[in-house]
């Protein structure tokens, strides 16, 4: 499995250089409407992207650790000589919730980061924040993680797996929904995108790390970029953070219930 | 000091289905208790409640007088699931480590030499568990159960997926265990095998306990055959003591007696007489 997601991943970084290579070289020949920085949207918007790929891979390997945890190991055989130990069922949900979190979060942060340094290498743009923006990503891998524990609990591996990528699916459609408010200066539609984010975070986190590598970043040329690649930029806050690590406890606080009272 | 298991009137429930019905069972100290019964009499069930990974509905189930399920009951027992598997990339040490470390033994290396020692894996010990066959698995899934040096050993189905000779080594393994005195709840299918070593039989069916004692009184006598001239005899109600008597008639009224026996029945009839003939 690892040899996959490492070959997928180069796959990825390598046709990511290609684009920032040719997006680069092809610039200045573009006649760019007035008020648009060529470099910076250029590179942002990729980064954008690059940062969107990342979390989808990100999310895609966490589902994948974590999809059959409690009712697919069960019905595999693999969990029940485990849970019989004195160790306890909550230790065990939390350790695979640490693996997972071991593996995602380390791998987002060196995608983020390689992505970065290509793009700041072909196009010499750099995001306005340098580490927060990575982070975020990694945390919100992490409650797509946790989500799918919860998940784990009461479905099989299969449906928790579509279950979770739907989420993941309704998280990108509250950003898309959101360019469309921005783009028609709609507060209805902007607030409830808005909601929509909150209410899956990593959607609401990867939102804010789009705004953070383009905060600095003013006039026709940030209005475009914050309309952002799948989900426009917004600034989540401190508030958004503490969601955020709220909202993994909550999630978790529900995995261990659910565990602790399900029949293997 | 309390049985290795307790279980009284435990009932458990799956929706309008009921699995168990209020069973009385105790494994004391150093005692191998066999559970029979076909396929959705319970016993799965009955062995889950008792390592807590099911919860019970009605009743209690008290592992070496620890609440089944607590820290203190998991830490006296092991357990082999009737379906269970190791991850395929662990070798045969690698995961007796990893019980260890999980129930907290300090019996170190010696301790999975001994085990692997015990169920004839000695030269498996750098195998993958992926490149072994069922029945390697089967007995590295025993091995696995006995980390720690439980005082309960709760086996489901053991012996499912061996050969002769493995059953065989699984035999001798649990003669090996009741000579240490550890007590053991034996779930299997094989009625030879549970006649062979159990000291007490318990007889499940529908949830409901319908036989239960030492083999050889579950397996008593059922009357005196006595061959003839004419053929063999059958007295249904006769004992031994009424042998001398009912050749004596037989001899009286002319017929010429070849021999005569007590019949007594075997495990396997006591059972199909104990389930009403039901299969699985």
């Amino acid at each position: 499995m690892f040899f996959v997601v490492c070959l997928l991943t180069v796959a990825f970084l390598a046709l990511y250089w290609i684009g920032n290579r040719y997006t680069f070289h092809h610039i200045n020949d573009v006649e760019p409407p007035q008020g648009i920085d060529p470099p910076t949207f250029a590179g942002a918007f990729l980064f954008g992207m690059a940062m969107f790929g990342t979390l989808f891979l990100g999310v895609v390997l966490a589902i994948f650790l974590t999809l059959g945890a409690v009712r697919g190991d069960a019905e595999r055989g693999l969990l029940q000589p485990l849970v019989v130990r004195p160790i306890g069922r909550a230790t065990l949900l939390f350790a695979r919730f640490l693996g997972a979190g071991a593996v995602c979060v380390p791998y987002v942060l060196a995608v983020y980061f390689t992505t970065m340094v290509l793009t700041g290498l072909e196009g010499s743009w750099w995001p306005d924040r340098i580490v927060t923006p990575g982070l975020e990503l990694g945390a919100g891998v992490l409650i797509v993680a946790a989500l799918s524990l919860l998940g784990s609990v009461f479905l099989s591996s299969i449906a928790n797996g579509i279950a979770i990528f739907m989420i993941f699916g309704a998280g990108l459609v509250a950003g898309l929904l959101g360019n469309i408010g921005h783009a028609l200066n709609s507060h209805g539609l902007v607030h409830a995108a808005k909601i929509a984010a909150w209410a899956v975070p990593f959607e609401a986190l990867y939102q804010d790390a789009l705004r953070t590598i383009t905060e600095k970043t003013s006039g026709l040329t940030g209005f475009l970029i914050r309309l952002g690649p799948f989900g426009g930029a917004e600034q989540g806050g401190l508030g958004l953070r503490l969601w955020a690590v709220a909202y993994i406890a909550i999630v978790g606080a529900f995995a261990l219930a659910g565990f602790a009272r399900r029949d293997l | 000091m309390p049985a290795a298991l307790a279980v009284s009137g435990l009932a458990k429930r799956y929706g309008s289905v009921e699995a168990l019905g209020g069973v009385d069972l105790e494994v004391r100290e150093g005692e191998l208790v066999g559970l029979l019964g076909p396929n959705g009499a319970g016993k799965s069930t009955l062995v889950k409640i008792a390592c807590g990974l099911v919860r019970a509905t009605e009743g209690t189930a008290l592992v070496c007088g620890a609440r089944a399920g607590s820290r203190e009951a998991r830490a006296a027992m092991g357990y082999l699931a009737e379906l269970f598997r190791f991850p395929g990339w662990t070798s045969a040490d690698e995961l007796l480590l990893l019980h260890q470390r999980l129930t907290r033994s300090t019996g170190g290396e010696r301790e999975r030499s001994e085990l692997l020692e015990l169920v004839g894996l000695s030269d498996a010990r750098d195998r993958r568990v992926e490149a072994m066959s069922k029945g390697m698995q089967q007995r590295l899934g025993i091995a696995q159960a006995l980390v720690g040096s439980p005082r309960l050993l709760l086996l489901d189905e053991p012996t499912s997926a061996l050969d002769p000779v493995g059953r065989r080594t699984v035999r001798t393994l649990l003669e090996e265990l009741r000579r240490r005195g550890v007590s053991v709840l034996l779930n299997s299918h094989l009625l030879s095998e549970v006649e062979l070593v159990c000291d007490r039989v318990t007889i499940l069916l529908g949830g409901q306990v319908v036989a239960a004692g030492v083999p050889d009184e579950l397996a008593g006598p059922r009357g005196v055959e006595i061959e003839t001239g004419a053929g063999a005899r059958t007295y249904a109600n006769a004992t031994r003591d009424d042998i001398p008597r009912l050749v004596a008639e037989l001899v009286q009224n002319g017929e010429q007696v070849y021999g005569a026996r007590v019949l007594t029945s075997t495990l396997e009839e006591v059972y199909v007489e104990a389930v009403g003939g039901e299969t699985d």
